[in-house]
């Protein structure tokens, strides 16, 4: 379903000025703690109140500050998973998820019988894997059963839109890997749309078709997942999509930039237009053995990763008060690589403006 | 020995203690959320009663419900009168125990995860299923604490009450007036009683609330493991 936010929302002297949509699909808002993806949410979800704007879902208007229209939360017909999950603490598992039919029914005005309640409740039980854990009480489940839980909860309500505030930051880190995956095949299986809120790349990359960056209560920049990660496009989309090395540049020619402080031209695939302001080029992008934008380097740290090495290093005409540079290498079997000279490819020379 | 006083101490204790429940849940409820500086003069008046002597209390109550006041007076022609009556100590004991539940009750509504609140509301509940079923149970243990805690100073009262319904056997006297007129009158025997009776209770009361902090407490302890 698709979704369209524009709201305005000021306090002290934090300023939430966010604006995006999505034609359906996951979506995700990407962004540092406390740039207000959170407030976002909680404003989609009616538990807060823009100080003015627009939140459309599907064809349903469920906030317009000009037409007065503020719907209540219980009459959105939005998912919200929260950061802790939020499961009721003195409900068991089935309980927990009765109460979302018990709402359910009530915004509808309608009677569910006892017998359709148990058959909905147990499908749901089963098609989250919690078989055997209906009569426990949210402090007795792990992690990720909490998580299935309240998605469970969430889904038997059948909501128009899921939003999931850190879906996964509670969980301990190597499940998290795990539980990506399930979370996204349960969206499928379920067919629901979902924003999610998160400040991590990896997650935003890898569960979200379309993302938007978030900085300071503003939306700096947005599109597919993908792209934007391979085109940025300015400073903060470049930082929080993880980019390592970023530096001032000022153009040269149509494929040419100068970065003063690192002291080197550098080619890039992309044009040039006037205006940019910085490159940054990932950790990961530097060769060796790549011929173009070659370079001398002097190696000043490195530090062992279980998987790869972090080496830092400098340019031969690097302004010693700039910060050293960042290369990231698979560890693969070999020994700590030793580099003289290290080379990018145009390609991977992220223009930024 | 007489059993009056224990029969109207307990009816007293359990009746304000009731009424203090509600009240105080429900302004300790709404205090909760009320901008800063209405909230902080609030919460002086209403925790007065805990720092004044009870015999202020009692003061102010008979400036209110005297029989001369106009409040009194008001009420009087609907045969309602808090002086020299044994309902009149329910009052007296509401003032003095009211600050206890509020400011417990307060306290545990102000430690609730406001989260619960909002996952209840989106998923369709109501505004009193969310109160009763949710943010209640989450704050069962600072309300029993508080009901206790009122309880115990309703059944304790002395000086709000003797100021405002003073001591009239087999009508207004309680246990804490009577042990004081038996000492009085030199009857230490039967004061001694009295004071038995007192202790009596006070340690069931305590009992039951360690009984309860300890299941409650095994209850935790078995949802961790």
């Amino acid at each position: 379903m698709s979704i369209s936010v524009d709201i305005h929302k000021s306090f002290g002297s934090f300023e939430l000025d966010c604006r995006f949509s999505s034609e359906g699909g996951v979506m995700g808002l990407l962004g540092a703690s406390g740039c207000g993806k959170t407030m976002t949410l909680q404003c989609i979800a009616g538990v807060q109140k823009p100080d003015s704007g627009r939140i459309v879902v599907g064809d349903r208007v469920l906030f317009d500050s000009e037409k007065k229209i503020n719907l209540v939360p219980q009459e959105r017909h939005v998912g919200y998973l929260f950061q802790n999950y939020a499961l009721f603490p003195n409900m068991t598992v089935e309980q927990n998820i009765e109460c979302s039919l018990i709402g359910q029914s009530r915004v509808n005005h309608t009677r569910i019988p006892k017998a359709e309640r148990k058959d909905r409740i147990s499908a749901i039980i089963k098609s989250m894997r919690l078989d055997g854990l209906e009569k426990r009480k949210p402090a007795q489940l792990s992690g990720g059963q909490q998580q299935r839980v309240a998605l469970g909860r969430i889904l038997i309500g059948s909501p128009d839109i899921i939003l999931m505030d850190e879906p996964m930051n509670a969980l301990d880190s190597f499940l998290k890997e795990k539980l990506r995956q399930e979370l996204i095949e349960i969206l499928s299986d379920f067919n629901k749309d979902a924003i999610i809120v998160t400040h991590d790349r990896t997650e935003a990359y890898e569960m979200c078709e379309h993302l938007a960056v978030m900085d300071n209560g503003s939306v700096v920049a947005s599109g597919n997942a993908k792209e934007l990660f391979d085109h940025p496009g300015n400073r903060t989309a470049a930082v929080l999509t993880g980019c390592k090395n970023i530096a001032t540049a000022q153009k040269i020619s149509d494929h040419e930039v100068f970065v003063p402080s690192w002291g080197i031209l550098l080619q890039s695939a992309e044009h040039v237009r006037e205006g940019v302001c910085a490159v940054g080029i990932r950790a990961h992008y530097f060769y060796p053995a790549e011929v173009r934008n070659s370079n001398p380097v002097t190696i000043t740290e490195t530090i062992e990763q279980p998987f790869e090495w972090i080496i830092k290093f400098r340019y031969a005409a690097q302004d010693p008060a700039s910060e050293a540079i960042w290369w990231r290498i698979p560890k693969s079997g070999h020994a700590l690589p030793a580099a003289e000279v290290l080379g990018v490819a145009p390609e991977d020379v992220l223009l930024l403006y | 020995m007489d059993l009056y006083p224990l029969w109207n101490s307990i009816r007293i204790a359990l009746i304000s203690s009731v009424l203090v429940f509600f009240l105080g849940i429900a302004l300790a409820y709404y205090v909760a959320r009320l901008p800063k500086i209405l909230k902080g003069v609030l919460d002086v008046i209403f925790t007065l009663p805990l720092v004044l002597p009870p015999t202020v209390c009692g003061w102010f109550l008979l400036m209110i419900f005297g029989a001369k006041r106009p409040f009194g007076m008001f009420l009087a022609q609907f045969g309602v009168k808090f002086v020299m009556t044994w309902y009149g100590g329910i009052l007296a004991a509401m003032i003095v125990a009211f600050p206890l539940m509020y400011r417990t009750a307060r306290g545990a509504f102000e430690s609730f995860d406001e989260r619960l609140a909002w996952s209840g509301k989106t998923l369709g509940l109501s505004n009193s299923f969310i109160f009763w079923r949710i943010r209640m149970p989450a704050c069962k243990q600072g309300i029993i604490a508080g009901v206790v805690l009122a309880f115990a100073r309703a059944l304790g009262e002395y000086g709000a009450t003797t100021m405002l319904i003073g001591y009239t056997p087999g009508k207004t006297a309680t246990i804490s007036t009577t042990v004081y007129q038996l000492w009085r009158t030199d009857n230490d025997h039967e004061a001694m009683l009295w004071v038995l009776v007192n202790l009596a209770i006070s340690a069931v009361v305590l009992l039951a609330v360690n009984l309860l902090e300890s299941r409650e407490r095994k209850a935790g302890k078995k949802v961790k493991a």
